[in-house]
């Protein structure tokens, strides 16, 4: 059964959205957007390593995205540059650096259309193993700094005070969304990852009542986004990153058609 | 204790001592330098001179100012109370019961009024029974009859609780009248004595913090 691609990149973007999306509800609480993109451009710097010192695609990317996260932290404790302006040196920095440097391997089969919308050929039995595995610890991780990372979202004061060392469980965020991302760009690719981050958990947004709902809602719609996506990529033959963003994107807009709900006090 | 920014002293020269039981008011102008103060206590921001000396296992509660929460953030009445630790039911109904929002339900914070939503703050903070508790202006944006109503509820956990309070305030007459010392930040444009104040109430040591 693992023989069919499309079965294999419906399992790995499964096993992706249920991790985005939880991951997703952070970079939406925390207002990470441009974070989030600065980490996806520098995957294809990611990918250009890992040709050169001939590393499974996803570690490099991985490795040059916490490279990137650590660097962001450092910067912004150390510089005066605003947050959005480094990000954009980094970001634009990565991509164009990744570029130049896959442009000197001309005759590696690389793809680089699928590096930047995603390939529902490219994910290998070895892929699908990374990805679950990655996502479990992933899932864990999350887990783990669950009450840190919340409360460092209300009021990194409040964490503080209450011990629960708010910067940790930042940094082990950061790592985090390296993962997601990385596993994340095959499928996805490189321009539109944050979409499947930002998207589903946009679209539960207002079901939810509860922080850990809205998690777990946006893992839900983001599952249900990539296998129409997928579907759609496979029969319609259009590059699977944009499909599943367009049936992310369709589920958020049907979500929005009925009457605006107000919050209900309950007093 | 002091604080610098840069070659400016936001605080200097500041002593403040809360024991077990007290209720301590730090007074001062808008801009003196009283949350920077709370927050160098609290550990919040390193200090640039001096000392802070803490019982040890200290638990703290605090009450920060303002507290500017992201709407695409779900967060109930509840939710909110169990922030930054676990707690039983009954604990949790028993802090809404101290500052009365045990009757509410459960709705969204967002829903409440600021005076709601600061004593929700408070019941938060009184959750983790505290052992300092640091308010910042706690009765900010409410009114006079409000204030009063907060002073009570502060008097009632300090009783219950037998914890020190350190209070933000700008109510000098309240703070007279029921602190058990005021410490009042007063500016200075150089680091000159500080002018001559009126005699403290007798029953109270007024102690002073320059700024420069
Ligand atoms: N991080 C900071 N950097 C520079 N100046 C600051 C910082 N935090 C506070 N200040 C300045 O310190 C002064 C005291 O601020 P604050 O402690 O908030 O006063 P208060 O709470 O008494 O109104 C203000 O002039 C403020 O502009
Ligand atoms: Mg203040």
């Amino acid at each position: 059964m693992l023989d069919d691609f499309l079965i294999r990149a419906l399992l790995a973007g499964i096993g992706i959205a249920m991790v985005a999306g939880p991951a997703g509800c952070f970079i939406v609480w925390r207002r990470l957007a441009y974070f989030g993109e600065t980490i996806a451009h520098s995957a294809l710097l990611g990918v250009a390593i890992a040709v050169l010192v001939n590393l499974h695609l996803v570690i490099g990317i991985f490795v040059t995205a916490v490279v990137v996260v650590l660097a962001m932290y450092y910067l912004e404790r150390r510089d005066t540059l605003p947050t959005d302006t480094l990000l954009g040196l980094l970001s634009h920095g990565g991509l164009a650096v990744g570029l130049v440097l896959l442009s000197f391997f001309p005759d590696m089969r690389l793809d680089l259309q699928g590096l930047l919308f995603g390939d529902i050929l490219a994910v290998s039995r070895l892929d699908l193993a990374v990805v679950w595995g990655g996502g479990a610890i992933a899932l864990g991780m999350l887990w783990w700094i669950w009450r840190p990372l919340l409360a460092a979202t209300v009021s990194p004061d409040l964490a503080t005070v209450a011990r629960l060392h708010p910067e940790r469980a930042l940094l082990v965020f950061g790592i985090l969304l390296a993962a997601v991302i990385a596993a994340a760009i095959k499928i996805v690719g490189v321009l539109l990852i944050v979409a499947l981050l930002i998207i589903p958990s946009a679209t539960v947004r207002r079901f939810t009542s509860s922080p850990e709902q809205m998690a777990a809602g946006a893992a839900v719609a983001g599952v249900i986004a990539v296998a129409g996506g997928l579907l759609a990529s496979a029969t319609l033959d259009t590059p699977s990153g944009p499909s599943i963003v367009v049936t992310a994107l369709a589920v958020f807009l049907v979500t929005r058609l009925g009457r605006p709900r107000r919050e209900v006090n309950a007093r | 204790m002091g604080v610098r920014r840069g070659e400016r002293w936001i605080v200097r020269h500041v002593d403040i001592t809360v024991d077990r039981g007290q209720l301590i008011y730090l007074i001062g102008a808008n801009g003196a330098g009283k949350s920077t103060c709370a927050k160098a206590i609290l550990g919040l921001l390193d200090i640039d001179e001096g000392t802070i000396e803490r019982m040890s296992s200290l638990e703290v509660g605090y009450v920060p100012q303002r507290l500017a929460l992201n709407p695409t953030l779900p967060l109930t009445v509840r939710r909110l109370m169990t922030l930054t630790g676990r707690f039983p039911k009954d604990h949790i109904e028993s802090a809404l019961a101290a500052v009365g929002l045990d009757r509410l339900g459960d709705p969204p914070v967002t829903t409440l009024s600021g005076g709601e939503f600061q004593r929700l703050l408070l019941a938060r903070a009184l959750i983790h029974r505290p052992d300092l508790l640091v308010l910042d202006e706690p009765a900010q944006g409410v009114d006079t009859a409000g204030s009063g109503v907060v002073l009570d509820l502060i008097q009632g956990i300090r009783r219950d609780l037998r914890c020190g309070v350190l209070l933000i305030s700008h109510d000098l007459h309240a703070a007279t009248s029921t602190g058990d010392d005021v410490v009042v930040l007063v500016p200075h444009e150089h680091d000159e004595p500080p002018p001559a104040r009126p005699d403290p109430p007798a029953h109270l040591s007024r102690r002073e913090a320059r700024k420069l």
